[in-house]
């Protein structure tokens, strides 16, 4: 009997088909048939998903191959669905909070025209189709094909709006910032295939494949590393993030938020047996991880756009992950993708509400007082806050949790506690600058115009829906991994995990877990105190000094306009107007010119005088001599 | 039979052109034409092994060792093929146009096919050559005819570059033909030949100038932005999709497997060098470009040198990558010059800075636009990708390759500046607001979504199952690599 698992090319193929329905009939359905459709493909594939998770959980997991993508010489690259523990987790989520967002969509865009509202539906379907290619992939290749694919459904969903042409260069930023990090993860996949001769999974895993790759391991991970930072954000390549909730807010919620930015540390983690051979880019990915999680938090703090803060706030989330990645804790990265998925998805939904409300006001500046209009709204975004700061029993304190502890446990073995101290303190700029967004949002007194203070509503229920779902995943998805002192099995997660993902750590005593934990909890809750006090009676001003660069990120986007994007455009500005006209024309056309010359010049001597080819015959000969006689030996 | 039909099919139906009166009656003539080539083509796939029916030979000139032989191998279906399909869309696509003299101009246009026909099938090395010839010359004349103003100083530096290069290359097939046995021009003559290591080297500069002028390599390209600007589009089409591809197809046939050891001792180690820095040079203009004429151009050389570093690196996945990238890059580039051909009919003007906002006119080009324009930059999913992807494993991988830590690289830095042009061509023709030029602006007809449907799938087809053509061409692959190999021992 055929494995069932072989079905599974039914999960992207659903969403395929929506793009295509919706894509190419963009003319003719209308806006609740193209939200059907649009949503429905995904609610398919999620209980698809559901389905092949419960298959994975009662054992049933491998690869299925379905054809030869590519095959030439020795090199044979199958179109292959890798199944499994870590797969169908990434499943569940992709397609899950996808469904949540199309559905919130559908509502958000109603006022869009017939033709862009399939657009964007038949897009979000492509991306979801390219997301699920990347986690569902059975080889590096096809990881690269969705890789790619949501890169390119990002610059599209971007740039939704292309009369603006500010947002077009935001698009073409993420774009070209992505390839970057594209083109170290293909040299990557070079090397795997000359060292190993196959790009599976299952062989570049095994124990041979390893032994092939462990010469090289360092530049190899640390290569695929380049390629996460600039998909999952981190130093150096991060500033497209921010710049990308140019998108539609749903977008920012679905791509920039809960699934895209997360493939790095999806791809690290399915790497994960590779990554252990490397300590020195365990160590680099550790402190990226850590510098990034701090430098976005710094900028956060500073933000005014409700979703410029979240964007931040998204990055220095993945800073977290890529922390965890780069301890060794594996299963941490992954639950804090899945937690981080439902709050963040849930805070971005927020924000798009609260834009909504405002008639697509975003600068928190002019907002204040909105809880007593938008009650769904903001206790849902109170949970979402409550979760990303890590306040027990909420999700985010349990993942957040498990990457602090591992963070100790590290530092243990080096004797300083850097990882620690650093991360605990960005988890405290986290609650500042989350609950600063709450306060001066939905406290207060209104600050707005009257006029959108007169049209202040309460979302539909097709976008309240979607963030009631939300906050009760964000409020009790973390309890499939209870830490074990706390309830003995209460881990879920590992163990599920733990064929995909190689764990070998020793446990901190349970005290100093107990310790740590409540150190964090206590100077979380002061932490919002203090923030209370502080925004309570909000009133905006003009920042100065620090304030001021770190409202200005820093200046690493003029930095890098500095040191990289002009001086390439001189350098092509010089080679196109001097280079390309002068020399190498110029050499052109002055070969051209000296035949010309010359072929004048020996126009000459065809006189048609016979005398004068008889001088010229006997002067030749008298040379032809002299050279025979004297210089050839 | 199959071979001979389709030198045949354009050569009588392009002289019995000339002798048409009716501009439409002309163009219909040569679309019928061009479809019957399409078909012979496409019939030729299908007896892959009835090899007595994809060969021809007579005699031509026995005095001098040369006979008319033609074959269909594998290399020379792909390339026949790509050479079949693109003539109908060019004209389909073009359908529109008005040329002075009609009948002369698709005259001089199937005469080119029967050349290029011609170079992909010659099995004779003189023969090779006169069809080389056979192809340029009607070129030479479409563009200096039927032309832009600045035609004449356009052409004129084409033609002078070209011919150059022809006469360096006749040159060195005459010499190897003096050093064969039998003094024959026959390929298998020219491949059996063993020539000493030092005359090798020299004859091997001649022969690949002759090519690199015409893929082109820098810093020999510059005659082709300005051919291709100053050319109707239509020639710009064949030149760019189509002609460029001689250069590559005559390294292959004509080159690799002849002086092996010359090839060895250049290709990785200096051509490839000098051929990366010409493609970041290439791409580094392509950015800088307002006329989309000259953008393609460039971002062509840039791809095409890809090409020429995979050819070196000997490796079969390389060669293979090359193989379905010559087709691919002709399909992809047809798809551009469609694009611009519209743009140029409706709007008067190729220039970046004076269109924008498309989308909002004319959605269907749009969405075609930037179809081709990710093929372009070789997105997954896309024929490029496949073949770019083989070329850089092939690069890498190859046992030829001693700084692949640098070429590949190098090299890649292409795939990251290509996003950056082709993409800010996209943004600034179809994104934005209308300007008084665009204002007005309506979509594309059904001739044109004909045409460019076709190439969509061609490239969508390419992107998700190459396999059917990496089949084709494996054996011509095997074939040469092992004719070039100069250490049986190393075979990798």
């Amino acid at each position: 009997m055929k494995n069932v698992l072989e079905f599974s090319y039914l999960i992207p193929l659903f969403p395929l088909i929506g793009f295509l329905i919706t894509g190419l009939g963009r003319k003719y359905l209308s806006r609740p048939l193209t939200g059907i459709i649009g949503s429905g493909v995904i609610l398919i594939s999620f209980l698809l998903s559901v389905w092949i998770f419960f298959q994975v959980k009662e054992g049933n997991s491998g690869v299925v191959s379905y054809f030869n993508f590519i095959s030439a010489g020795s090199l044979k690259i199958p179109f292959s669905f890798q199944i499994d523990a870590l797969s169908s987790l990434f499943l569940l989520i992709i397609t899950g909070v996808g469904f949540l967002i199309h559905v919130y969509s559908a509502s958000y865009m109603h006022h869009e025209s017939k033709e862009h509202f399939a657009r964007y539906f038949s897009y979000l379907n492509l991306f979801v189709f390219s997301m699920l290619l990347l986690v569902m992939g059975g080889n590096f290749v096809i990881l690269f094909i969705g890789w790619e694919g949501v890169g390119l459904c990002s610059y599209l969903l971007i740039g939704y709006w292309f009369k603006n042409t500010e947002y077009n260069y935001a698009a073409r930023k993420a774009f070209v910032m992505n390839r970057i990090g594209d083109l170290a993860f293909l040299i990557a996949i070079f090397m795997i295939i000359a060292k190993v001769g196959s790009v599976n999974f299952g062989d570049v895993f095994s124990a041979e494949g390893l032994q092939k790759l462990a010469p090289s391991a360092t530049i190899i991970t640390l290569l695929l590393f380049v390629g996460a930072t600039g998909k999952s954000a981190q130093i150096p390549l991060y500033t497209w993030l921010p710049d990308a909730m140019a998108g539609p807010t749903p977008v920012s919620a679905l791509i920039h938020a809960a699934t895209m930015v997360t493939a790095g540390i999806y791809m690290i983690a399915r790497s994960n047996l590779l990554y252990s051979l490397s300590e020195t880019t365990q160590n680099i990915v550790a402190y990226i991880g850590l510098a990034t999680a701090l430098l976005a938090a710094t900028i956060a703090l500073k933000q005014n756009d409700i979703k410029k803060v979240l964007a931040y706030s998204t990055v220095s989330q993945l800073g977290y992950m890529f922390l965890a990645l780069g301890v060794g804790a594996y299963t941490a990265a992954i639950f804090h993708v899945m937690t981080h998925a439902f709050f963040k998805a849930l805070l971005f939904l927020g924000s798009g509400s609260v834009i909504h409300a405002m008639s697509g006001e975003q600068d928190i500046r002019n907002m204040g007082g909105l809880s007593k209009k938008l009650k769904i709204t903001f206790f849902t975004f109170l949970i979402g806050c409550l979760a990303i700061t890590g306040i027990p029993p909420f999700s985010g304190f349990f993942s957040k949790d498990a990457i602090l502890l591992a963070a100790f446990e590290h530092d243990e073995r080096g004797k300083i506690l850097i990882l620690y101290s650093i991360s605990l303190f960005t988890a405290l700029l986290t609650t500042y600058y989350m609950f600063r967004l709450l306060f001066i949002t939905f406290t207060g007194k209104f600050r707005g115009t009257q006029e959108q203070e007169h049209h202040l509503h309460e979302s539909p229920a097709l976008m309240t829906i979607p963030l009631i779902v939300l906050a009760v995943l964000a409020a009790i998805g973390g309890f499939i991994g209870i830490p074990e002192v706390f309830v003995k099995g209460g881990d879920r997660l590992t163990p599920f995990l733990s064929k995909v993902i190689a764990t070998n750590h020793e446990p901190v005593s349970r005290s100093t877990e107990f310790f740590l934990m409540g150190l964090s909890g206590v100077l979380v809750v002061a932490t919002i105190i203090f923030t209370w006090f502080r925004f309570k009676n909000y009133q905006p001003k003009e920042d100065k000094g620090f304030g001021k660069v770190l409202e200005n990120k820093w200046y690493v986007d003029e930095l890098y306009d500095k040191i990289i994007v002009n001086p390439l455009n001189k350098l092509a500005g010089f080679l196109n107007n001097f280079f390309e006209r002068f020399i190498i024309d110029g050499i052109v056309n002055g070969v051209g010119r000296a035949v010309n010359y010359s072929s004048r010049q020996l126009r000459l001597l065809q006189s048609g005088q016979v005398g004068s080819y008889v001088l010229l015959m006997v002067l030749s000969i008298l040379l032809l001599l002299l050279y025979q006689f004297f210089i050839k030996k | 039979m199959i071979s001979l039909l389709l030198i045949l099919i354009p050569l009588l139906s392009g002289i019995a052109s000339f002798f048409f009166k009716k501009e439409n009656a002309a163009k219909g003539w040569a679309l019928l034409s061009s479809f019957a080539t399409v078909a012979v083509s496409i019939l030729g796939l299908t007896i892959l092994n009835k090899t007595e029916l994809l060969q021809f030979k007579c005699n031509w000139l026995p005095g001098l060792g040369s006979s008319f032989s033609i074959r269909l191998d594998g290399m020379g279906q792909l390339l026949c093929l790509l050479t079949a399909i693109s003539f109908p869309l060019i004209f389909i696509a073009t359908w529109n146009r008005t040329y002075r003299n009609a009948h002369n101009f698709f005259a001089l246009m199937l005469l080119s096919q029967a050349g290029l026909m011609g170079v992909f099938l010659a099995m004779d090395a003189l023969l090779f050559y006169f069809f080389w010839e056979l192809a340029l010359i009607p070129v030479y004349f479409l563009s200096s005819i039927w032309g832009a103003e600045r035609r004449i100083a356009a052409t004129f530096k084409f033609f002078i570059y070209t011919f150059v290069g022809s006469l360096l290359m006749l040159i060195g097939l005459i010499y190897i033909h003096s050093l064969t046995p039998d003094r024959s021009f026959d390929i298998r003559s020219f491949y059996a030949v063993a020539i000493d290591n030092k005359t090798q080297h020299w004859i091997f500069w001649l022969m690949f100038v002759a090519f690199a002028i015409k893929i082109p390599v820098f810093p020999f390209h510059s005659w082709q932005p300005d051919t291709y600007e100053q050319s109707p589009t239509a020639v710009t089409m064949v030149l760019s999709g189509i002609m460029v591809k001689m250069g590559l197809f005559a390294v292959i046939r004509w080159l690799l497997p002849v002086l092996p050891s010359a090839s060895f001792a250049y290709g990785e180690k200096m051509i490839s060098m000098w051929v990366i820095v010409g493609m970041i040079y290439a791409s580094l203009l392509a950015w800088r470009q307002d006329d989309m004429k000259r953008l393609i151009a460039y971002s062509s050389i840039a791809h095409l040198g890809l090409m020429v570093v995979a050819i070196f690196s000997e490796s079969e996945i390389g060669m293979q990558g090359v193989m379905i990238q010559m087709f691919n890059h002709g399909i992809n580039i047809l798809g551009l010059w469609v694009i611009v051909e519209i743009l140029e009919r409706k709007y008067g003007t190729r220039k970046l800075s004076e269109l924008g906002g498309l989308a909002q006119k004319a959605p269907a080009m749009a969405i075609f636009f930037v179809v081709v324009a990710l093929a372009n930059i070789a997105l997954p999913l896309t024929n490029a990708f496949v073949g770019e992807f083989m070329m850089f494993t092939g690069i890498f991988t190859s046992s030829m390759s001693e700084y692949e830590m640098i070429t590949v690289p190098a090299a890649g830095i292409t795939i990251i500046l290509g996003a950056i042009y082709t993409l800010r061509m996209v943004q600034k023709v179809i994104y934005g607001n209308t300007n008084a030029l665009t204002e007005t602006g309506t979509d594309i007809g059904y001739n044109e979504k004909l045409v460019l449907g076709i190439i969509v799938i061609l490239i969508i087809a390419g992107g998700i199952y190459p396999q059917a053509f990496l089949s084709l061409t494996e054996e011509t692959t095997k074939f040469i690599l092992n004719e070039a190999n100069i250490y049986p021992s190393l075979g990798k």
